[in-house]
């Protein structure tokens, strides 16, 4: 550090500022104190992530019973379209369980990232007065999400206890919803940044989400459908993270799935719940101090 | 970004300001005054979306996307242009200026909340703004909002159940708290926000006009509050267009004027040369 000559008795303000042990005031932290903020900062994501429900549903009459209704209206209307005009149930037991399945586990995985794409840039305001890790936002959503998902396995958890009955490979549910969670929290945050600074991502995403349903066997089975092709394409196409977790969820919750099991499911599931939220965190971490900016 | 800088720093040697730069090996001073906050030529550029500039149609932004042009409506707006100030501990600092002279803007660069286009902010320890106005939700009931607010601001819940009741008595809502914040009047928002807002103490307080809304009631309540925090407080960034304000609770004065840095001094001067100027153009 230099200082001129006539200067010799003032600091530079950089100076001064380290001499004194000030820091940025909008420089990013480490990613271990980034962490430790976010984890001091849980009650207030699940504050807020509980207010947004309830503010989502205050207008309506029948409150937070849409909470329920609207995955089951849309399994209905699916049915509906794929089960019986279409008749993509042929071969495949229990389809109403089969659909069901597949739908709740894709909507928790693109509410999540379409709510998180604009969770920074609709939350403005509260970036430019407030000071908490930004993290907190997309991982309130997710968390929202969450809550949501967890109504609807309950759904479908009577369901199937009505249809196949009940099976102690429920329990691998957990494990995978939780491999799912970290995957949806990985992706929310990747899309959260691209939103945050290409207005444009929130406009695109809504097709991108569409095309990523009609290739996740959502509707049809997947080995059924590419029966007569190579085996490699239904191991490429298995590779599909949103095709795993809906699968490992629908072979820990239906005992007739085995004919329809996509290969490698948990390993797949496993690798990109890692990847993603490893990844994800420090892709957005890295932007932290710049999401204030217009 | 001009992180050593062995030029003249403005701040350091302005017309009136002590000169608390300390140099151990001279002390005439008992106390050596400990700097808090450092701003070295901040600039803030908001980019904008400006409103006319051609028509909005789909087929314009296609020939313009075609001719590779920029959308003209585009705006850059210099908000805060190349300012440097030195804040030491015990400072109460009033930001005065026209409106859209670059204050509010300088105090969210300032909070760590905007980060400045070039030049930098430090502080010592976290400032906070006084207001938490953008966390309220206006479905919510008001202790619902109160627990969130302060949730926002970083408070435990343990601190929360302590400070709830106290919360609750200052804004006067007593009867109304269980009620969704959207029924409130104007004036019970107001006052609600606030109480929530100084809930905590702040090491650097920045507050930003508009305490001057409410009853007279309120207002000699309010203003109470903010000596209060500000005796609490190490340093205290004041926005306020009230000049009687800044002469009385603040010890020293900055003037910007059309983002750039002014005059920086003793309160008294620098209101007394703001006013004159004011004055004289019309």
């Amino acid at each position: 550090m230099s200082t001129s000559p006539e200067l010799a008795g003032t600091p530079s303000p950089a100076e001064l500022a380290e001499k004194y042990g000030l820091s940025k005031s909008s420089g990013r932290p480490e990613l271990s104190d980034y962490l430790k903020e976010l984890w001091g900062r849980r009650q207030f994501i699940v504050s807020y992530a509980r207010a947004r429900v309830y503010a989502a549903y205050a207008g309506a009459r029948l409150g937070a019973l849409w909470q329920v209704l609207t995955p089951l209206l849309n399994a209905a209307v699916y049915y509906l379209v794929f089960g019986l005009m279409l008749n993509a149930a042929r071969n495949i037991e229990n389809y109403t369980a089969f659909l069901i399945s597949g739908i709740f586990v894709f909507t928790f995985t693109q509410r999540s990232v379409m709510e998180g794409t604009r969770s920074i840039s609709a939350n403005m305001s509260l970036i430019r007065t407030l000071h908490f890790p930004r993290a907190t936002l997309p991982f309130a959503y997710v968390m929202n999400e969450l809550s949501q998902l967890g109504i609807s396995m309950g759904i479908l958890a009577i369901l199937v206890a009505v249809t196949e009955g009940v099976s102690w490979s429920w329990l691998l549910v957990f494990p995978a919803l939780l491999l799912q969670t970290m995957f949806n929290i990985g992706l929310t945050l990747v899309c959260a940044r691209l939103g945050a600074f290409y207005g444009d991502i929130a406009q695109v995403m809504p097709f991108v989400l569409r095309t990523w349903l009609y290739v996740s066997g959502v509707f049809f089975s997947i080995p059924a459908a590419l029966a007569d092709k190579p085996g490699w394409i239904t191991q490429l196409i298995a590779l599909n993270p949103a095709a795993a977790y809906i699968d490992i969820v629908r072979r820990a919750m239906l005992s007739s799935h085995d004919t329809h099991e996509l290969p490698n499911a948990w390993w797949i599931a496993v690798a990109w719940a890692l990847i993603a939220l490893i990844g994800g965190f420090v892709y957005f971490w890295r932007a932290e101090d710049r999401y204030g900016r217009g | 970004m001009a992180e050593t800088n062995p030029a003249v720093n403005p701040a350091d040697t302005p017309a009136a300001t002590p000169a608390g730069t300390a140099a151990p090996e001279t002390a005439p001073e008992a106390v050596e005054k400990v700097p808090t906050v450092i701003a070295d030529e901040v600039h803030i550029v908001y980019k904008v979306m400006a409103g006319s500039g051609g028509k909005g149609t789909a087929a314009s932004a296609l020939s313009r996307l075609v001719r590779r042009q920029e959308r003209p409506t585009l705006r850059e707006v210099h908000a805060v242009r190349g300012v440097s100030i030195t804040a030491y501990k015990g400072d109460a600092i009033g930001l005065i200026g026209r409106n859209g002279s670059g204050k509010s803007t300088l105090l969210k660069a300032i909070a760590g909340l905007l980060p400045p286009a070039s030049g930098s902010v430090y502080t010592s320890g976290r400032p906070s703004l006084l207001g938490v106005n953008a966390a309220l939700m206006q479905d919510l009931t008001g202790d619902r909002n109160v627990v969130l607010g302060c949730l926002a601001m970083g408070m435990t819940p343990e601190e929360i159940e302590q400070k709830y009741d106290e919360i609750v008595d200052f804004a006067g809502v007593d009867e109304f708290i269980d009620l969704p914040m959207r029924t409130y009047s104007s004036g019970m928002a107001a006052r609600l926000r606030f109480a929530i807002g100084s809930a905590r103490t702040h090491d650097i307080l920045l507050i930003d006009e508009a305490l001057a809304t409410g009853d007279a009631d309120f207002r000699a309540k309010s203003e109470k509050k903010i000596k209060d925090l500000r005796d609490e407080a190490g340093t205290v960034f004041l926005v306020s267009h009230s000049l009687d304000v800044v002469t009385d609770t603040c010890n020293r004065a900055i003037w910007l004027d059309k983002g750039s840095l002014k005059m920086d001094g003793e309160a008294k001067e620098v209101v007394d040369a703001y006013l004159t100027e004011s004055t004289r153009k019309k």
